[in-house]
């Protein structure tokens, strides 16, 4: 509320200013834009300099409509007029002009002029009270860091009060005074500036300026430049770790459901796969409902998917297991070749349904865009869904510990025979389980709808390796499947940069089978009887 | 000795079956090349390498019944060994065009011409040669088989698991031949194949000989198995997919039984897939893709695992049903497909042979049971007659 009031305050005073002083400012420098309708284009620059250190609020927009080709001035030189939808006018008060010369022609650029026009506009907007267009002048001048720049620099510092601009601009002072002829006192301080940024610029930066730097410089570059290639190094493995997770969460996401139908059913369930893709196309669904019905809630359609996703493909889970699965138990080769037949089925229908190309499902604005975290940029999205995947994971996790069902399910895992003794309906669990797992895939599903192409084959790219999170991580325990998913995850990331994608996935796959040999029932293997 | 273990003790079935086989090996041929078109018994002449590929599948399909249906063993990455007898036999083909390729380069296949590759990579070498190939269509599954088998039957991989990473070792060597740097003609593979032993691949005497070559492998291939299955070995095999612990108990070794059957079986997929190649003209990494191995487990389940002769059937069958489907109604054939998948495993677990031979076995069953019912019968009515006669006696002796 301050602030806005601080705002309205600020404004008001600046009208008036202008008010007050527009008439005199614009006679002062009536001659400076006649000036810009003479000589070639080296005297136009000039002018357009001149303009420029002026300091009039007005300079701005003469100067845009100069390079929209606005401006008028007679072949000979003289006043320059402003061509309007009616004729033309006066370019500083606006008001129609009828009797201009009658050999008017529009003042042509040049590359030279244009570039000249775009740095006075960069040395305008740095002081423009607009924080966004200040950034923008600002990253511009440390990108150009031409020296006749540091006057205005200097100024504009003074008067800065935003840090990150603030920062920025004094970095762009720092490069253009290693340019300059400074004292070494104030280079060395310039470099302390630079390499306190941190980040590659830095170090591009650093390096352009080594080689023109004094002898006695360099020593002190070329230690900020390892020090920040350190800590990039750093970063960069950080950077891995992230990336790794991301991927890691999205596996957990994919395999955990087959972990849990895989530990208390014995199955391997083929058709998880098309059970991601389901709750993908779910959310495909749902995001179009809500644009055509509610076009206020798009921005939450997620909120909707997530349910929808897990009931539509916990149901048809539930389905698949009473009207299939239910007939092959203790043939656990057999559920694996009827579910793939499954998936086959599943596949098809949604390539008649909604045809073999991909569906674009829109990001949310809450998860696009990206920040910066120290040296890295994180997508919103990719932090969200690992954000969700712990969520789900945890649930879960409270689930099978904490409800009723949870405990008939570890019951079933551990011994099925005993629990159905003590009177659980194992069928009913089996059947639950399923639909559980294959709901868990189905909000897996819409996570991978936010990052990845939406078509029939989205479950074929995941579900070789949710079964090496699953072989690896072992089944019955759920902190298994974790470790499984987030260690592939990473080492994936890590690979990648030194074998090349493909052969990273090639490695990870044979290193999983030597695994097996050391731990042939995965990481967090069930102990005891019930292995057998 | 060879022929002598191909011969004795068979199944009676088995050998009727593998002379059916060879009568087509020199009918089909005989039929295209000497009838004329008109002929309603004429073979047209794409007919003789479609029905050479669903032979090869056929012997494909027996390869994974082998350990599928004798020792329980769900391998699904059989494809992989095929491919790998495939691209042997392709690399071959590749060395024998020569300089008659695009580039003609004397020495390098187009595709390594074309990567701008100077020489002729170390695993190239002695392929221009039959002999060497041949050995190779069968050393390199093998080889692959035996490394394979022997790290995951030594730690005790089963079941499920065992399936899991074997389709994992094809998606793997799917990913990796799809790679150029591989120097299998990446994304492509092999092609535009000229001639084999020097007869021209497309003339049609080369593809009926192929075709007949294809056949008697695989009837050869059946006899072999038959002879494995019927032995001692063969025997505790069985015990091994029913019971594995038991067997292990009684004193087996499980796991080299395992890794002989496997890699047994991982070479005649690598012959199998050495007879396809020639007769479709091309091998691509497509032939790895986890798809495709399952597709042969369904092939063996149709027929009925465990019979020998129904995975052949199978697979022959559920081919030409696709090819018939594809062009028919194609956008369809997934779902056939996919509703066979299901079908099979809901209501015909034991596939067509082996419900036959139920129907069979239950038919003989009642047959035997009406021949002792009806001698208990004769019986109970000579003894009851003897029982009359004897009262008769003693009542007359009273």
């Amino acid at each position: 509320m301050y602030r806005t009031i601080q705002i309205f305050l600020v404004a008001l005073c600046l009208i008036i200013s202008a008010f007050a002083t527009g008439a005199r400012a614009q006679e002062d420098i009536r001659p400076l834009v006649d000036a810009l309708g003479q000589g070639g284009f080296p005297q136009k620059i000039e002018a357009v300099g001149a303009l420029a250190a002026s300091g009039d609020p007005k300079v701005a927009e003469i100067l845009g409509l100069l390079s929209d080709g606005k401006l008028f001035a007679p072949k000979t030189g003289g006043a320059v007029f402003l061509e309007t939808d009616s004729g033309y006018a006066d370019v500083l008060t606006g008001a129609p002009v009828t009797d201009v010369p009658g050999n008017l022609q529009k003042i042509r650029l040049n590359n030279g002029l244009r570039g000249a026009i775009s740095a006075a506009m960069s040395q305008l907007t740095l002081l423009s009270p607009d924080r966004g267009a200040r950034f923008a002048a600002a990253q511009d001048l440390l990108k150009e860091a031409n020296p006749e720049n540091l006057d205005l620099l200097n100024s504009a510092l003074a008067k800065e009060q935003d840090a990150e601009i603030k920062a920025t601009m004094e970095a762009a002072r720092a490069v253009i005074l290693l340019k300059t002829d400074a004292s070494f006192e104030d280079k060395e301080a310039a470099i302390a500036t630079i390499a306190a940024r941190g980040n590659r610029d830095a170090v591009n930066i650093l390096n352009a300026a080594f080689s023109s730097a004094p002898a006695d410089l360099q020593p002190a570059i070329q230690a900020h430049i390892d020090g920040i290639n350190q800590k990039l190094a750093i970063w960069d493995v950080v950077q891995n770790i992230w990336y790794g997770l991301s991927l890691g969460s999205v596996l957990l996401l994919a395999a955990i459901g087959l972990a849990i139908t895989f530990g208390v059913m014995g199955v391997i369930n083929m058709a998880h796969g098309e059970m991601v893709m389901l709750g993908a196309y779910t959310t495909y669904v749902v995001q179009q409902t809500i644009n055509s019905a509610a076009p206020e809630l798009a921005n939450f359609s997620l909120a909707f998917a997530v349910p929808a996703a897990f009931l539509v493909t916990g149901l048809i889970g539930i389905g698949i297991e009473r009207g299939i699965i239910r007939w092959l138990y203790g043939r656990p080769l057999e559920t694996l070749l009827a579910t793939w037949g499954l998936s086959l089925i599943l596949q098809q229908t949604i390539r008649t349904i909604f045809g073999p190309t991909n569906r674009q499902v829109d990001n949310p604005s809450w998860m696009s865009g990206a920040f910066d975290f120290g040296g890295m940029s994180i997508t919103w999205n990719r932090m969200w869904i690992i954000v969700f995947s712990i969520a789900v994971f945890f649930a879960l996790l409270l689930l099978l510990k904490r409800s009723k069902f949870g405990l008939q399910m570890r019951a079933v895992t551990q011994n099925r025979r005993m629990a159905s003794s003590m009177g659980i309906r194992t069928p009913w669990v089996d059947a639950f389980t399923f639909g559980l797992g294959s709901g868990i895939a189905g909000m897996a599903g819409v996570a991978l709808s936010q990052i990845d192409n939406v078509s029939p084959n989205l479950g074929q790219n995941y579900i070789i390796d949710s079964f090496m999170v699953v072989v690896f991580g072992g089944v019955g325990n759920l902190w298994g499947t974790l470790v499984g998913a987030m260690t592939l995850g990473i080492a994936n990331k890590f690979l990648e940069p030194y074998a090349g994608a493909v052969l990273g996935k090639i490695l990870i796959l044979v290193l999983i089978i030597l695994f097996i040999q050391r731990r042939p029932r995965g990481l967090f293997a069930l102990k005891g009887r019930a292995v057998e | 000795m060879i022929t002598q273990m191909l011969l004795r003790n068979h199944d009676k079935k088995v050998l009727w079956f593998a002379l059916a086989i060879l009568a087509a090996a020199v009918l089909v041929p005989l039929s295209n090349l000497l009838l004329p078109a008109g002929n309603p018994l004429h073979v047209p002449d794409h007919m003789v390498p479609l029905l050479g590929k669903y032979l090869s599948y056929a012997l494909l399909a027996l390869a994974l019944d082998l350990v599928w249906g004798y020792c329980g063993i769900l391998s699904l990455g059989h494809g992989a060994f095929f491919a790998l007898g495939g691209y042997a036999m392709g690399m071959y083909l590749m060395r024998q065009i020569g300089p008659r390729g695009v580039y003609a380069n004397p020495l390098l296949p187009d595709f390594m011409v074309f990567l701008n590759w100077q020489e002729l990579p170390w695993y190239w070498y002695g392929f221009d040669q039959f002999w060497f190939a041949a050995l190779m269509v069968l050393f390199v599954p093998g080889l692959l088989a035996f490394v394979f088998g022997w790290f995951a039957f030594r730690s005790r991989v089963t079941g499920v698991y065992l399936s899991i990473i074997t389709q994992a070792m094809t998606y793997a060597l799917l990913l990796a031949f799809f790679r150029n740097e591989m120097g299998f003609g990446g994304n492509n593979g092999l092609t535009d194949f000229k001639d084999i032993l020097g007869f021209n691949i497309q003339a049609g005497g080369t593809r009926a000989t192929l075709f007949a070559a294809t056949a008697i492998m695989l009837a050869l291939a059946l006899l072999l198995s038959s002879a494995i299955v019927k032995s001692k070995y063969g025997k505790v095999l069985v015990g091994v997919r029913d019971a594995e612990s038991r067997t292990r108990f009684l004193g087996y070794r499980v796991e080299n039984m395992k890794l002989f059957i496997f890699t047994v079986s991982a070479m005649m997929a690598g012959v199998a897939g050495a007879l396809y190649v020639p007769q479709v003209g091309i091998i691509n990494p497509g032939e790895f893709a986890p798809a495709n191995s399952i597709e042969v487990v369904i092939w063996t389940a149709v027929g009925g695992r465990g019979t020998l002769i129904g995975p052949i059937i199978g697979a022959v069958l559920v081919n030409f049903g696709k090819s018939i489907f594809t062009a028919a109604f194609p956008e369809f054939w997934l779902f056939a497909l996919g509703a066979l998948f299901v079908a099979t495993t809901l209501f015909l677990p034991k596939g067509i042979v082996g419900t036959l031979q139920q129907f069979a076995k239950a038919r003989d069953e009642r047959k035997v049971a009406a021949a002792k019912e009806h001698a208990y019968q004769e019986q109970a009515a000579k003894s009851a007659g003897e029982d009359g006669l004897a009262s008769a006696h003693t009542q007359a002796a009273e």
